[in-house]
């Protein structure tokens, strides 16, 4: 039988993932315990899992070294991979939002500065409101940016709130709501159809169930 | 049965060539530049959209060419028989990831002129048999136009709506593709059929039928799934490589009818792709049909087998040794058909048959 790659993202989410496949028929032993190892098979299911980090799940996914992996909708909307997005699995939700201190008065007569880790997804949003935004690229601790006046307010994704509240932060407006997708390689999917259809259909049940 | 390897890019050149001069399609040449506007004009038919261009001596803007089948399209004369070339050029172009431009082998074919059911399948066939030529196992994938503008313009959206199924069609995201329908106010059976046609990927045998039922009620996906029935069988000998798959959706400003992929395991990208574009013609204000495809023969070598190279005879000789009598030892294993590499040391990262030495 040929191997089914799956690309699973590091972390809570991939693990929460993993059980559903798992619950799915489709598990692999040692997965969740061996925490050194990258690399799980299971011979008789034909799986074989990776961990990754949760970013570049897209690529292994779109160079096709997985056939199906488990990315953020944040991650697809900003890397725009050409691959097939199969299923919204429903775990993982937040929101991707404009965020800024509480007493942030947005003068349209400025640019506005906007701090992200998300540069497309920001200059996206801000070009449909026809808008003309600087970026500051940050790659963590975004919610410093507005304290210190790098920027006027950050793009970035919110999950319950609680670190924008503690740093003096609320959320100003919203973008768009994100949720871990089942992402497909576009070849893959073709030579392996019956087994990924066949998967799909079993994690769907399974997120019904 | 003969153990089938994947050529590099230029031996499957030479196979592809013998294989189009069997259908009688002539080679075409042309030369590395056309004028930047024919490209600025036709961008988004370009896989990429950037262009490599330097000044004329007469200060005209030159293009090296990023594809091939716009000039031969606008150097093709009207007339009552078919035009049917091959070629096989350099193009330039970037990758999608890579900022910087690559020189890429690109083969391909096209059929110009007033086209019929048998042209067009004939196009397909050679198409199959490219495939065939190049890897043991492959599938080639199969879309029409006509079914998806059909169900679309049941709809009456706006184009920048259509623009966004399309993409939630593309990526076959039916999730998507229900919330957007839902925030167009699609009715629930118009939304089904779209999700069923995203999904669909099949045999021609078994996605016919299901694709008769979802193209019921408007006569221009009718017409489609008409010719796509038409033409997989006069495709009938490699039923079983054929898909149809309808989240494969070209740019329709060029494209106009069938359209068709070819992919081969291990490659996260088609080697293959052509299709129907009448609209490309059209806008250059040409009327008849258009078919036609292109192989990424650059891809065939991320497949190929890798070896370590190989020569028959090393042959190692001293600081005293006869250059005269090197040079006819030389000559005489070569006579016998080997290949002779003279070498005072021998050099790393090469094999060999057999290793001889002449003096101290």
């Amino acid at each position: 039988m040929e191997w089914i790659n799956v690309a699973l993202p590091k972390g809570r989410l991939g693990e929460k993932v993993y059980r559903s496949f798992e619950a799915a028929g489709y598990a692999c032993p040692g997965l969740l315990e061996d925490n050194r190892r990258l690399i799980f098979e299971n011979a008789e299911n034909g799986m074989r899992y990776f961990w990754v980090k949760p970013s570049d799940v897209a690529i292994y996914v779109e160079q096709g070294a997985a056939d199906i992996g488990v990315a953020g909708k944040d991650i697809l909307l900003e890397y725009r991979p050409d691959v097939y997005e199969l299923a919204d699995l429903g775990v993982g939700r937040c929101r991707m939002c404009v965020a800024g201190k509480k007493e942030f008065y947005d003068d349209r007569s400025r640019t506005l500065r906007v701090a992200t880790k998300f540069a497309r997804i920001a200059r996206d949003y801000y070009a449909g409101q026809s808008r003309e935004i600087d970026i500051i690229h940050l790659n963590g601790s975004i919610e410093l940016a507005p304290i210190l006046g790098l920027s006027d307010v950050i793009v970035d994704i919110v999950e319950t709130g609680r670190t924008l509240v503690e740093n003096g932060l609320e959320v100003k407006e919203e973008i768009v709501p994100i949720s871990a997708r089942l992402i497909a390689n576009k070849v893959g999917y073709k030579f392996k159809n019956e087994r990924l259809r066949q998967l799909c259909r079993a994690l769907e049940e399974q997120r019904k169930g | 049965m003969e153990e089938r390897t994947i050529p590099r890019a230029e031996q499957a050149a030479a196979r592809l060539q013998g294989l189009y001069r069997q259908y009688g399609y002539l080679p075409y040449k042309m030369s590395k530049f056309e004028e930047y506007d024919l490209y600025v004009r036709n961008k988004s038919f370009l896989n990429s959209p950037d262009i490599l261009t330097f000044t004329d001596l007469d200060g005209k803007l030159m293009a090296l060419k990023p594809d091939v089948t716009l000039s031969i399209l606008k150097n093709s004369r009207p007339a009552p028989a078919l035009q049917k070339v091959f070629y096989q050029e350099n193009v330039y172009r970037t990758g999608r990831d890579t900022r910087n431009f690559r020189e890429i082998l690109q083969m391909g074919l096209e059929c110009i002129g007033p086209l019929d059911g048998y042209a067009e399948a004939e196009v397909l066939e050679v198409a199959v048999r490219s495939l065939d030529a190049l890897a043991p196992d492959w599938l080639l994938d199969i879309s029409h136009l006509g079914v998806v503008n059909g169900l679309l313009a049941a709809l009456g959206l706006p184009a920048e709506d259509e623009r966004r199924l399309l993409e939630a069609l593309g990526e076959k995201n039916t999730p998507r593709l229900t919330e957007l329908c839902l925030a167009l106010g699609v009715a629930d059976a118009a939304r089904e059929r779209l999700c069923r046609l995203a999904l669909l990927y099949d045999s021609p045998a078994a996605a016919l039928p299901q694709l008769e039922a979802l193209a019921a009620g408007s006569d221009t996906a009718m017409r489609a799934v008409e010719e796509l029935r038409a033409l997989c069988e006069l495709l009938t000998p490699w039923a079983d490589r054929l898909r149809l798959d309808f989240s494969l959706v070209s740019d329709r400003q060029y494209y106009s009818g069938v359209v068709f992929r070819g992919f081969v395991p291990g490659l996260p990208v088609a080697v293959l792709s052509g299709g129907r574009y009448d609209h490309l013609l059209a806008r250059m204000g040409r009327r008849g049909g258009a078919v036609g495809f292109a192989v990424y023969l650059d891809q065939l070598d991320r497949l190929a087998p890798q070896e370590r190279p190989a020569v028959d005879v090393l042959l190692l000789y001293g600081p005293d040794t006869p250059a005269a009598g090197l040079a006819a030892e030389a000559r005489r294993l070569r006579a016998e058909g080997k290949t002779v590499r003279v070498e005072r040391e021998a050099p790393e990262g090469l094999t060999f048959g057999q290793v001889c030495r002449m003096g101290g």
